[in-house]
């Protein structure tokens, strides 16, 4: 063990503290995911429309391509 | 700072969600199209075998939308908010990465982060799950199918971040290199077990009891009452195309995003050289330049 320590070039400096960011950054992955779901998901496995099946429909080729499970 | 970080996400999103969203349009749609007249074609047989046979045909539903919409409007819509979507995302994830993963270059860390995206939202789920065509697909086991593949997804997501916390432990005893090594194999066989254990779709009650034991619900060939054939099974080069263009399609996705957002994140987090101060006049800026 050396009691001296060799200063260490960071190329990426910045450690964002997570909670300064927050607001922003929860904010994206709340709106990330409910985007996620409502393209990917409802009207399939779960609904938060009941029966209506209009967002599944309207994005069903992306649904298939994109390769969430369908019908 | 992460406000900017976010914004430059989503955009980046975005405009990755319309390259694939044009792939798509060429090279999907075909196959897509070619899929869906397997079924009718399927359907009309399966009618005609019932009807023959005495038993009560099902009138198929009214369209909602027609192919048109759901092939032009419809796909482009869905790609580009789910490229949205994993741009915002994707850049929490980057934001979080900042500084914790070790000496990377902004834009290192960018393309780093967009392949762990692709890889773990797409890529490794697809392994277990591949995605399937339209007439692939049992509408029984819809809920069943929708969970597993979201199990999927997130399984595959938290054992790539654990494998990236393992790399980071390990590296001051093994050295980067065996370190990635040790974590890399580690995500493989931790993947590995949650694939073994996830059931394979065809494999799911509903279906083991009305089509007996198959690996996946590709259709088979459709049977009259003797077992003559009379409708063949899913075509095999359709299938495949598909899988691939589907794959392709989210290669381009995450390929965008990382190579958008890298030279964003770059200049943004880059220490500006000190500027001259206002004592040194100098030539204005042209419009546009940082």
């Amino acid at each position: 063990m050396s009691s001296w320590s060799v200063p260490v070039r960071v190329a990426t400096p910045i450690v964002m503290p997570v909670s300064r960011g927050v607001a922003w950054l929860s904010g994206a992955v709340v709106v990330g995911l409910a985007l996620y779901y409502f393209t990917g998901v409802d009207q399939g496995a779960y609904s938060v429309f009941g029966a209506d099946a209009h967002v599944h429909e309207f994005v069903h080729d992306a649904r298939h391509f994109l390769g969430f499970p369908c019908h | 700072m992460e406000r900017k970080l976010v914004l430059r996400g989503m955009l980046a999103g975005a405009i990755a969600g319309v390259a694939a969203f044009v792939f798509a349009r060429i090279f999907a749609e075909p196959q897509i199209q070619a899929a869906i007249d397997y079924e009718n074609g399927r359907d009309a047989a399966q009618q005609a075998l019932d009807k023959a046979s005495g038993l009560p045909t099902v009138i198929p539903g009214m369209e909602i939308f027609s192919r048109a919409v759901q092939a032009d409007v419809g796909i482009g819509t869905g790609i580009v908010v789910v490229g949205i979507a994993m741009g915002l995302l994707y850049s929490v994830a980057y934001a979080f990465c900042l500084g914790r993963v070790g000496r990377l270059r902004p834009r290192t860390l960018a393309m780093l982060t967009a392949l762990g995206g692709f890889l773990g939202t797409y890529l490794v789920p697809f392994i277990k799950y591949p995605a399937n065509p339209p007439a692939i697909g049992h509408p029984d086991t819809i809920g069943q199918r929708g969970n597993l593949y979201l199990a999927m997804v997130a399984c595959s997501l938290l054992l790539l971040v654990g494998a990236t916390v393992l790399g980071r432990r390990l590296q001051p005893r093994l050295g980067t290199w065996n370190a990635t090594l040790v974590a890399g194999t580690s995500y493989v066989v931790g993947i590995g077990v949650v694939m073994t254990l996830l059931p394979q779709l065809g494999e799911l009650p509903a279906n083991v009891s009305t089509y007996g034991h198959h690996a996946t619900e590709t259709p088979l060939p459709l049977t009259d009452a003797k077992g003559t054939i009379v409708y063949p099974g899913f075509p095999a080069d359709i299938l495949f195309s598909f899988r691939l263009y589907s794959a392709a399609a989210q290669l381009i996705l995450w390929t965008t995003l990382g190579l958008i957002y890298a030279p964003m994140a770059e200049r943004l987090l880059t220490p500006q050289p000190p500027r001259a101060t206002a004592a040194t006049p100098r030539e204005p800026n042209p419009v546009g330049a940082p």
